[in-house]
């Protein structure tokens, strides 16, 4: 039963993966946004099935329910009409398919020569309590971090959009 | 046969590639920023993975901090895009051309 979510979430998760930028349905940026929340849906049931309960709910709460808004407010600040000259240059499609299959091989080349399952099943629950205790114990330092970080991100924010720096 | 940790390994390593290919051949701005987020997500799946199949919670306290970096790079980045569009009115890769040699 988990082996046929884990199926049915991978190929959920690729699918909506290439329409985020190969889509047939519109040349709009709004769609590739509407896939990407799916393809950012769809891998947070993958976290559940890892059994990371708060990571998923973080996953769907800040990626999906805050970034991808903001993506999308910003898409529709922009008003972008002039997205019809949409004309793959073949030479680009190329190089990119084939740099992008031969990174592919290789990995699949390492990830079958190597022994990768450990010796003990897995067992971890990652569940709010157990990470919140790693998160204020042993990585407090990374935590007050990034709050400094998001300060800054928001202060270059407001500087980034005055119209005029006076 | 049974889900270990190869299998989400490949589909963390192919839904990279996607995002790449993303990068690469679309011209959109929007759309290679979005692709780029597709990569990130895609490490974060990996390092899941990787800290279920090891027991070890550091790789989801991991992601936790990768959450929280990519929302406020999110939110420079688009804060760059609206800046750009004001003074270009393109949203179009091949129209920023000042660099260029």
């Amino acid at each position: 039963m988990q082996d046929a979510l884990f199926y049915l979430f991978a190929f959920l998760t690729l699918g909506f993966g290439l329409m985020v930028f190969a889509n047939p349905f519109s040349l709009n940026p709004v769609t590739s946004a509407m896939f990407l929340v799916l393809t950012i849906g769809s891998l947070a049931g993958l976290f559940v099935l890892l059994h990371a309960f708060f990571l998923a709910a973080v996953q769907v709460l800040v990626y999906a329910g805050a970034v991808m808004v903001l993506f999308l407010f910003v898409i529709m600040l922009l008003d972008l009409k002039e997205e019809a000259r949409r004309k793959f240059r073949r030479v680009a499609v190329g190089a990119g398919l084939i740099s992008v299959g031969a990174i592919i091989w290789i990995f699949l080349t390492s990830l079958s020569q190597t022994r990768l399952t450990g010796s003990q099943p897995p067992t971890l629950e990652g569940g709010t309590i157990p990470l919140g205790k790693l998160l204020f114990t042993n990585y407090l330092l990374p935590f007050e971090i990034v709050s400094l970080l998001l300060l800054v991100a928001m202060v270059g924010v407001v500087l980034l959009s005055k119209k005029d720096l006076r | 046969m049974h889900v270990g940790l190869e299998h989400y390994l490949v589909v963390s390593g192919l839904l990279f590639c996607l995002g790449l290919l993303g990068v690469i051949v679309r011209r959109n701005l929007l759309v290679i920023y979005m692709s780029l987020e597709l990569m990130l997500n895609a490490a974060n799946l990996a390092l899941v993975a990787f800290s279920r199949f090891n027991n070890n919670l550091d790789g989801q306290v991991f992601v936790f901090f990768i959450v929280t970096v990519a929302a406020a790079e999110v939110s420079v980045g688009l804060a760059l895009i609206v800046a750009l569009y004001r003074t270009h009115r393109t949203a179009h890769v091949e129209d920023l051309t000042t660099m260029k040699l």
